[in-house]
């Protein structure tokens, strides 16, 4: 038994550092502030939370177990909001971001406020 | 009884943080929450908002369909990151945010930032912007699926 569980938190583990470098690989290949953010967001939510899940069944059924909740219960409330004070710095500090599509305003939007797909 | 389950909770964590049951920390336990309770007590911040007991229900329902998402979006910006040519076509676009309470409107503004690909930069009333990573993204927020899915979870408070 114990050995399926060190197999299934193996996996668990592997599957958050392949995203946690996955991330990392975002951070370096995309071209502005806003995309990174969104490369920083695979490594915040998927890559710790696989890695945090996987150590929760090494943990096994204990306070440790417990705690490492807490710790993904925090990051997953704090999170979002880091990353909408960053994105919101930078809108202020007037950083554009790079668009292949700005939908906000225009002819975008009503098409999208009709439902219809352009 | 908001009273109570606010005791309760903090002495729950009190005693899942410290691990120990000696007479001694559980009585030093209950005299910190009795005062944290009251404390927050005297600030007047014993309130639905405060603490949303009755959203617990709904949570169950909400944040394992939310964890799904954030697996399912992840591997999508993974596959982008990954692919050789980089296929990314970074739009901005507004989504309306039909919750009620601002709480359910931060809900959703969270959930989409914690969704990787999609990022809430702005919220001015019942209107977010949205940036996201591919144009699918975009579009999928503008089609409202999670829009209903976070308005069922404030209805259920």
């Amino acid at each position: 038994m114990s050995f399926v569980i060190d197999i299934a938190s193996g996996i668990l583990i592997a599957l958050g550092c392949f995203f946690i470098v996955a991330g990392a690989i975002a951070m370096l290949r995309l071209p502005d502030v806003y995309t990174r953010v969104h490369g920083a967001s695979v490594i915040d939510t998927a890559g710790a939370g696989f890695l945090l899940t996987g150590l929760m069944l090494q943990a096994g059924a204990s306070l440790v177990t417990v705690k490492l909740v807490f710790v993904l219960a925090v990051f997953f409330f704090t999170l979002p909001v880091a990353a909408h004070a960053l994105a919101q710095a930078a809108l202020h500090e007037g950083v554009k971001p790079l668009l292949s599509e700005d939908r906000t305003s225009g002819d975008g939007k009503d098409q999208a406020a009709s439902g219809r797909q352009p | 009884m908001r009273l109570v389950g606010l005791f309760g909770g903090l002495f729950l964590f009190w005693l899942a943080l410290s691990g120990l049951f000696a007479p001694l920390l559980i009585s030093l336990g209950v005299v910190a929450c009795l005062l944290a309770t009251a404390a927050v007590w005297r600030l007047n911040m014993v309130d639905r908002e405060a603490q949303p007991l009755e959203l617990l229900r709904g949570a169950l329902t909400y944040w394992p369909w939310l964890v799904v998402e954030i697996i399912k979006s992840a591997w999508n910006v993974t596959k982008v990151v990954l692919h050789p040519r980089l296929p990314i076509s970074p739009t901005m676009t507004v989504v309306k945010a039909s919750q009620k309470t601002p709480s359910g409107i931060a809900t959703y503004a969270n959930s989409i930032t914690l969704t990787p690909g999609t990022l809430t930069t702005g919220v001015s009333g019942h209107t977010l912007t949205i940036h996201a990573l591919v144009k699918d993204g975009a579009l999928d927020l503008e089609s409202g699926g999670m829009d209903r899915r976070v308005s069922q979870f404030e209805g259920t408070a």
